[in-house]
């Protein structure tokens, strides 16, 4: 029954869709700047939406108060840490760098040296085998298929 | 030692698992977090429902705990934990000072005087901003705010008599207040 | 009556599926032939009474039976016909219901179509299927029964399907996704049976790839018409944001795609067997477990079903029975690897070995990222964050880069040894080539120099200017040019999808990095009369008039567009108020083109007949779908390869030679170096 609230309370006016409201800025970077933001900035109260892709009243007073900042000459972490104190890491889409967040960040690299790491011991295996056999390729095959005959009629 | 690599597969899975069970099992997955928690109540200066014309700061609130509840007319959640308010207001010396929330003032004053006036006093915040400085999420919400000024908890959604139970008191009372023995109507 | 038939037909469907899965099963290990052949009779049942049931729950919403609840909360009797046919996938025991019909398409698919597998095969891969066919059907009746009636009380009129459902894409894009989600059923219960029998070898490869290519296609058009509706019916432009419910169907691809050309090495060289296996069984896991996050609601996600611990609890002991099960089967009986086939470090098997690494880190960054939260208020005991496109970005685009970089020499390199002289033969004039038209085109399409459109269009055609000269080196010992296309058309469908596939990610490629990088957009108040200048664009707002729909009534803008003053297009986007539920909703208007979208969405009234406009301008977005397209195409196209069917008759005659049930060990024929993966 809360997470029913909660959802209603979400959505406020039942509106789907564009976020269409207007902003001024008085140079074309800012605007950029504050695009950028409203991409990366999630909305607190949605499922899942960004600040840009958001209708529910949240979201257009912080849109708000992001265009004010920006025109106000604050510089992006500025007005990335006055949100975060506010609404915590869950409006931040860019994780931040945190030992609990290191391996979020660090593991697919290191998974990425690992794979690399096999295909080069594989690699030097075969050819290790292959220098201790000393079979020219097709024997190699051959021998590869008698083995796999072998292998199956035993089973 | 090659068989045993063959287990990798299986005990990943079994982690992602125990991670999937224990994510949807005791957690609720739009539960909010509360990032001003033990952090001091942003400064502000607002005018009043009552006194539009005299604003209000941070230090006319503070010097003993509080409650500070958002609310605003076109929230039916509101509505629906206002009696709860209301006997809060009664039985308990714990003042609430109430934060007008992207209001029209004359029909939030209508709006009192129609359910009743549980608040000290509610300040104005017309535009929201004093909303984004709380770190609200919409209406209502509830902060325990302690004598110094510090948030010492927060509660998004309405407060029923449950949540005033589980979670408000016991704050308060860590707070130092009392409850049981106070005479009704003393907030 | 008729949706009690429906919930009897699921019933019944659920004892055949346990037949499915017991008897032929038990017919391999008690040398039954007669147990074993009922696999295709019961695959038949099974499938005609899983049909009946989604017939039933179908006639319930075209007839406008509100006293089904799901009915009356998922329709209206306003909803045009076609949408009241496809609301039935637009909720969750529906879509589970569909899905558990195609499941049942997937099983008769396959004892109709492997007549020619051994018949202790067929029998082991068709009970597997029906085990996981009992799991789904007993997950609609215990927690998601469709049928149940609103009774003594029926609603009098349906709460209406989601506006933003009621739409083509609807009607679409899940039958495709599921299709692919499915299919990897069936390269699963292939890998079980085979680790099951301990016949794991160059057959049971082969046997699985045209499976795997048709559940991949479906899956890759699932995916990008998923994003193509995403991307004109929300409205603000976007077509991935790396939503939980987006990943839970890009993982299964990616894999899928890691799967496809393990496949390949496999079944050509008899190497990789038990990381084959593994990713087979690692596809549809991560089908499963996709459906376990949209259904469960453990992350929050645009897309997901409602909450519901309940249907969580089920899914995840079934995923802990199926995912659990057969790795444990897999611990217990993979083949240690061994050397059987030799190949140096620079052959077309490590090139493909390279492939699949870097489609699993891809993988496991994706689902890392996506259950990242989950674990991180585990370790921070409570706390929450949010995962979104910048990480996702940032981790995936690297490896995509490399994947991209060893696409170019992996279809050129030979099996077991390429030299590496002759590869950089091949590919010097390609780079060359790609590294200068990469830098052109950019300047010439957009007038700039901007890094990642180089890059992008670089390594697409570093890509596919690669196929195009291995496709010239094969035929250039010809004379004429009629010989010459005889034998590129004797290359064969495999070679012929390969070449589909791999442009096709090169055309997707272009479009995300170019949309990405030149879209251009403007939110602006506009009067009638008045204008907004985008680049050469000029919207001109002609104002705002009220129309109605079916089930709906809208304000409707007119928006007249001119490129360097020349009337371009009308565009009238419109702002939709649906009745049953009071939702509004915008709907964008899109002037759709091959290199660009000019796309209008209509925001709020400002007062003074003003209104709130978007306007964007989206260079090569079609891009995105049509290499999407293009791979979809050349999976299937793969799929029909002769070989496959040839290979299918000459097992039959093999089979016929044996005894009934006997073990049936078919090694691969030693193919030329040179044949096509």
């Amino acid at each position: 029954m809360r997470r029913l609230l909660l959802v209603l309370l979400c959505l406020g006016p039942l509106v789907a869709g564009a976020a269409i409201d207007l902003q001024e800025f008085d140079t074309p970077a800012q605007e950029a700047r504050y695009h950028a933001l409203i991409d990366e900035l999630r909305c607190p109260k949605c499922l899942n939406t960004n600040l840009s892709g958001s209708d529910s009243p949240i979201s257009a007073d912080l849109r708000r108060t992001v265009a004010r900042m920006v025109r106000e000459g604050r510089s992006d972490e500025e007005i990335r840490s006055y949100l975060l104190e506010r609404y915590g890491d869950f409006i931040l889409y860019r994780p931040r760098v945190t030992p609990a967040t290191w391996l979020l960040w660090f593991g697919p690299a290191v998974l990425l040296l690992v794979g690399a790491v096999v295909i080069v011991l594989m690699v030097r295996r075969q050819r290790r085998a292959a220098g201790a056999a000393d079979l020219s390729p097709e024997e190699a095959e051959r021998l590869a298929r008698l083995r796999a005959a072998t292998d199956a009629s035993r089973s | 030692m090659r068989r045993l690599a063959l287990l990798l597969p299986l005990l990943l899975f079994v982690a992602i698992a125990f991670m999937l069970w224990r994510g949807f099992s005791l957690e609720d997955p739009h539960k909010l977090p509360s990032a001003l928690i033990d952090r001091p109540l942003p400064a502000f200066s607002l005018p009043t429902l009552e006194r539009p014309d005299v604003p209000v700061t941070k230090a006319d609130l503070t010097g003993r705990p509080f409650l500070l509840n958002v609310w605003a007319t076109w929230c039916p959640t509101c509505r629906a934990e206002h009696s709860e308010l209301e006997r809060i207001a009664a039985e308990h010396a714990v003042p609430i000072f109430g934060v007008n929330y992207k209001d029209d003032p004359a029909e939030a004053v209508r709006w009192l005087a129609r359910y009743g006036d549980p608040y000290v006093l509610s300040v104005i915040d017309a535009d929201g901003s004093f909303g984004i400085d709380l770190g609200v999420y919409g209406a209502p919400e509830t902060f325990v705010v302690d004598a110094g000024g510090v948030i010492r908890y927060k509660r998004v959604g309405a407060v029923d008599r449950r949540v005033w139970e589980e979670e408000i008191a016991p704050v308060l009372r860590e707070l130092g207040m009392e409850f049981d023995d106070l005479p009704a109507g003393a907030g | 009556m008729i949706p009690e038939l429906g919930h009897f037909a699921l019933i019944l469907a659920l004892v055949l599926a346990t037949l499915l899965a017991v008897l032929p099963m038990a017919g391999v290990y008690a040398g039954r032939a007669v147990w074993m052949r009922s696999g295709g009779s019961l695959a038949a049942g099974l499938f005609t009474f899983l049909l009946l049931s989604y017939g039933c729950l179908t006639w319930s919403f075209l007839a406008d039976d509100f006293s089904v609840a799901y009915v009356a909360n998922n329709s209206n009797a306003l909803l045009p016909w076609y949408y009241k046919f496809s609301a039935v996938w637009g909720a969750h025991e529906g879509s589970f219901l569909l899905w558990t019909l195609v499941m049942g398409v997937w099983t008769l698919a396959m004892a109709v179509f492997s007549r020619s597998l051994p018949l202790d095969l067929l029998a082991r891969v068709l009970s597997v299927q029906g085990l996981l066919t009992v799991g789904f059907v007993l997950f609609l009746l215990l927690t998601s029964n469709p049928f149940e009636r609103l009774l003594p009380f029926p609603a009098g009129e349906g709460a209406d399907l989601n506006p933003q459902l009621q739409d083509f894409g609807l009607i679409v894009h899940p039958p495709m996704l599921y299709t692919g989600y499915v299919g990897f059923s069936v390269a699963f219960s292939f890998a079980v049976a085979a680790l099951l029998s301990g016949r794991l070898d160059a057959a049971w490869a082969r046997w699985s790839r045209p499976w795997t290519n048709v559940a991949w296609a479906f899956l890759t058009l699932g995916i990008a018409l998923g994003s193509w509706w995403a991307y004109y019916e929300l409205g603000w432009g976007g077509w991935w944001f790396w939503d939980a419910v987006e990943n839970a169907s890009f993982m299964p691809w990616l894999v899928g795609t890691a799967l496809i050309h393990s496949l390949a090495v496999t079944e050509k060289r008899g190497v990789f067997k038990s990381w084959t296996v593994l990713l087979a069984i690692a596809a549809f896991s991560l089908s499963l477990l996709g459906a376990f996050i949209v259904r469960s609601g453990v992350l929050t996600s645009v897309h997901a079903f409602a909450v519901d611990p309940e249907r969580g609890m089920f899914i995840l002991v079934f995923l802990l029975l199926v995912v659990g099960g057969s790795l444990a089967l897999y611990a217990v009986r993979a083949p240690v690897m061994r050397a059987d086939a030799r190949y140096a470090g620079l052959s077309r098997e490590v090139l493909l070995l390279v492939n699949n690494v870097l489609l699993v880190v891809s993988t496991a960054a994706v689902l890392l990222g996506t259950l990242y939260p989950l674990l991180y208020e585990a370790i921070t005991g409570g706390d929450k964050i949010s995962v979104g496109p910048p990480y996702f970005n940032a981790v995936f685009v690297p490896l995509m880069v490399l994947l991209l970089l060893a696409m170019a020499p992996g279809p050129l390199a030979r099996w077991k040894r390429t030299g590496a002289a002759e590869l950089v033969r091949g590919l010097a004039a390609v780079a060359v080539a790609s590294v200068a038209l990469g830098l052109v085109l950019p300047l010439v399409l957009s007038g700039a120099l901007a890094f990642w459109p180089v890059v992008a269009i670089t390594l697409a055609l570093w890509v596919v200017l690669a196929l195009v000269r291995d496709s010239w080196s094969r035929v250039a010992n010809k004379r004429g040019a009629g010989a010459r296309l005889r034998a590129l058309s004797g290359l064969g469908a495999g070679y012929l999808g390969m070449w589909l596939a791999h442009a096709g990610v090169a055309v997707t490629v272009v479009g995300i990095a170019l949309t990405t990088a030149w879209s251009t957009e403007r939110d602006v108040r506009l009067e009638p009369g008045q204008s907004v200048e985008l680049g050469a664009l000029s919207f001109r707002f002609d104002g705002v008039a009220p129309v109605r729909g079916p089930n709906y009534v809208a304000d409707e803008g007119t928006v007249t567009v001119f490129r360097d003053g020349e009337p371009l297009t009308v565009l009238r986007p419109q702002k939709r108020r649906y009745l049953a539920r009071q939702m509004v909703m915008t709907e964008a208007a899109i002037d759709a083109g091959l290199f660009r979208d000019v796309y209008v969405a209509l925001g709020e009234p400002l007062g003074n007949d003003a209104w709130a406009v978007r306007v964007h301008h989206k260079p090569f977005v079609r891009w995105v779908w049509l290499g999407g397209v293009l791979m979809m195409i050349g999976g299937l196209v793969a799929a029909g390869d002769k070989r496959y069917r040839k290979l299918a008759a000459r097992a039959r005659v093999r089979e016929a030679s044996r005894a009934p049930g006997g073990a049936a060990p078919a090694s691969a024929p030693a193919s030329p170096a040179r044949e096509s993966a």
